[in-house]
């Protein structure tokens, strides 16, 4: 598991506006690439390209093309949910489903899908899920209780746990932890850390220290000014974007000399 | 009248206010209650004087406890209470004269009503072969009441329901289009207008429409004669779901549009199919809203008279058959019996016939009511177990 993305020439509109123009970029398997830059720079945009979720929203269109081990998930006749099912994605505010359980939820993939599963294949799917996402020994004797009920980090993390559970090859995170507590958001980091060993993720932050802590490779994204599309203007090895990064921009932004 | 620089020290007295430097310059809590008191006193005084009558009494009772309170917290606690006395104060009345018509149609028809509907057979009769004879005899000679409503409470179940069976799906598959799939295009804007026009359609209307449609339509069968089939239940049916489809899709769409775009994100980064999110994350999470909108629209057409009056007609005895032959309902029910007395000379048990459904007819819209609450609280998001 877990796939290599390569992103040519993508471009990314809202309707008539671009937001994102003439992204390049190849994210090797099992590791770790976080996106970094200032508000409204699309770096959340581009990521939502990667497993089709941006043309959710009415007018959102995307030019160029993202392959997954050089399949093209922009091609002609792909069907965007197999494609979200290979590519998973964790979101900024914890959003587990108000109506089910802490065990539907981990399943709601498969349930609402229609899949049927056995109950003893259910139940270790249940746990291995919850196992990966650190949160089966806080919830193990409460599955049956609602999702909602659970503290805010413990959400996010079964919102990690549905999203394992379908078995993605990428998992795409959205400013995972800015809805969290610090504590909270150390257990998400080191759920990273040990994600990596299985999928391939792609993490947007606005904390650079987070980005820092948890990744191998950062893409730093920036625009020009209000309207304009933004750019990747640099993506390296994590350690050169924060010690001796090669563009004047990314300097100014890690060191916090930015606007 | 104490100004804060002159202030009892303050010593704990059981139960009561204490007396500092905060509290001073304040009414007294029972100031309140005295006034009402007050007030109603001496309404009573000044009518007994000039005249007794109850309502007189308490409408002059409320102006002057209005009057007096406001005054007393103005001069005591200073302007900006005393208009805050006066507002709460109104507030306060105009709540209590929004109860009186509330109360007093729930007491009158339980009083006079109540009676009736206990009367064995009531509930388990219809009014097959009772005639001007047995009320005579009810008025004159005192024998028990004749008849009963099975037959109306039948009708009106029935129509009742097959109105919901046809207008829900209706509207509610509407609703979904119009919240999930259409993007504020000007199709989705045109229906959003008719269904806002078709809310204000006059019952009656959509009434003679539902019986101008049946009866093209069985004219169009038999070679240009209708011949009357088209009066019975399922015609009626189809004159409340065209009262019942447009509140139904409002109340569904209103209810669709607060669920938060995130479970559907969600839902779809699952690699969840539109359709199964909106039947299964959508939908669930609107449900408790959704049944009471569609408990509203039935409490709405439940009640109605004309529209059914045209389309199923009237009946006296118990009809199961929506398709076939005139039906009676609870509203229709009533107004026969209060138009149209079984025995026109003795109209007396015709009309407590009357109250009795109509009794009956608010207990149905209150058990709907009461239902609607249980489906909402077993299907609603569970938001305890934190």
């Amino acid at each position: 598991m877990s796939k290599r993305i390569e992103a040519k020439d993508v471009n990314v509109y809202y309707g008539s506006f671009l937001a994102v123009e003439g992204v390049n970029i190849e994210i090797e398997p099992r590791t770790v690439t976080a996106f970094i830059g200032p508000s409204g720079c699309g770096k959340t945009t581009f990521l939502r390209t990667i497993n089709r979720m941006h043309e959710v929203i009415p007018g959102a269109y995307v030019k160029g093309s993202i392959l997954l081990d050089n399949d093209d998930i922009y091609g002609a006749g792909v069907d965007p949910v197999n494609v979200r099912g290979l590519v998973g994605m964790v979101f900024q505010r914890p959003n587990p489903f108000p109506t089910m359980s802490i065990r539907d939820n981990v399943l709601a993939g498969y349930k609402i899908n229609g899949k049927r599963l056995g109950k003893s294949d259910a139940d270790d799917l249940v746990e291995k899920s919850l196992t990966g996402a650190n949160l089966w020994n806080e919830v193990k004797d409460r599955l049956d209780r609602p999702g909602s009920g659970l503290s805010g980090g413990q959400q996010q993390r079964l919102c990690i746990a549905r999203t394992i559970a379908v078995h993605p090859e990428v998992i795409l995170m959205d400013e995972p932890c800015s809805a969290l507590d610090p504590i909270s958001t150390l257990a998400i980091e080191d759920l990273i850390e040990e994600l990596k060993e299985q999928y391939t993720v792609v993490i947007v932050t606005h904390n650079m220290q987070q980005a820092a802590r948890v990744s191998d490779r950062t893409g730093f994204f920036n625009i020009a000014g209000t309207g304009k599309p933004g750019h990747l203007i640099e993506y390296d090895d994590t350690e050169k974007i924060f010690s001796n990064p090669s563009n004047k921009q990314t300097e100014d932004y890690v060191s916090g000399r930015f606007g | 009248m104490s100004t804060a620089t002159e202030v009892e020290p303050s010593t704990p007295q059981g139960g009561r206010v204490l007396k500092n430097s905060l509290t001073a310059g304040q009414l007294p809590s029972w100031a309140r209650w005295a006034s009402i008191g007050g007030s109603l006193v001496l309404s009573a005084i000044i009518l007994l004087i000039a005249g007794w009558s109850w309502a007189g009494w308490i409408v002059l009772a409320a102006v002057l406890y209005l009057i007096s309170y406001t005054v007393w917290t103005y001069v005591v606690e200073g302007a900006r209470h005393g208009q805050d006395a006066l507002w709460s104060s109104l507030v306060w009345l105009a709540f209590l004269v929004a109860l009186v018509p509330l109360v007093s149609i729930i007491w009158t028809v339980i009083s006079v009503g109540g009676p009736t509907l206990v009367h064995p057979g009531f509930l388990t009769s219809s009014m097959d072969g009772i005639t001007g004879v047995q009320d005579r005899a009810t008025m004159n000679e005192g024998a028990p009441l004749a008849g009963g409503i099975v037959h109306a409470l039948v009708g009106s179940l029935m129509i009742t329901l097959m109105a919901t069976i046809i207008s829900v799906p209706i509207g509610l598959l509407t609703s979904i289009w119009l919240v999930e799939y259409a993007h504020g295009g000007w199709f989705s804007r045109t229906i959003v207008f008719l269904v806002d026009v078709m809310t204000g359609i006059p019952s009656i209307v959509a009434g003679l429409f539902a019986a101008g449609i049946m009866m093209t339509f069985f004219e169009w069968g038999n070679g240009g004669v209708s011949g009357g089939q088209q009066i019975m239940g399922f015609t009626a049916a189809l004159a409340l779901s065209v009262l019942m489809i447009p509140v139904v899709v409002r109340a569904t769409e209103e209810m669709l549009r607060v669920v938060p775009n995130e479970l559907r994100e969600a839902s779809y980064a699952l690699g969840i199919r539109k359709w199964r999110t909106i039947f299964r994350v959508v939908i669930p999470t609107a449900i408790s809203g959704i049944t009471s909108g569609v408990t509203l629209a039935i409490a709405r057409v439940v009640g109605e008279t004309a529209p059914i009056l045209v389309t199923a007609g009237v009946a006296s005895s118990v009809n199961w058959n929506l398709f076939n032959g005139w039906m009676m309902t609870l509203p229709v029910y009533i107004y026969r019996q209060l138009m149209e007395p079984t025995a026109p000379a003795s109209p007396d048990p015709s009309t407590a016939r009357a109250w009795g459904a109509a009794l009956m007819l608010i207990i149905v819209v209150m058990l709907l009511n009461l239902l609607a609450r249980l489906i909402a609280a077993r299907f609603s998001p569970k938001t305890s177990g934190r």
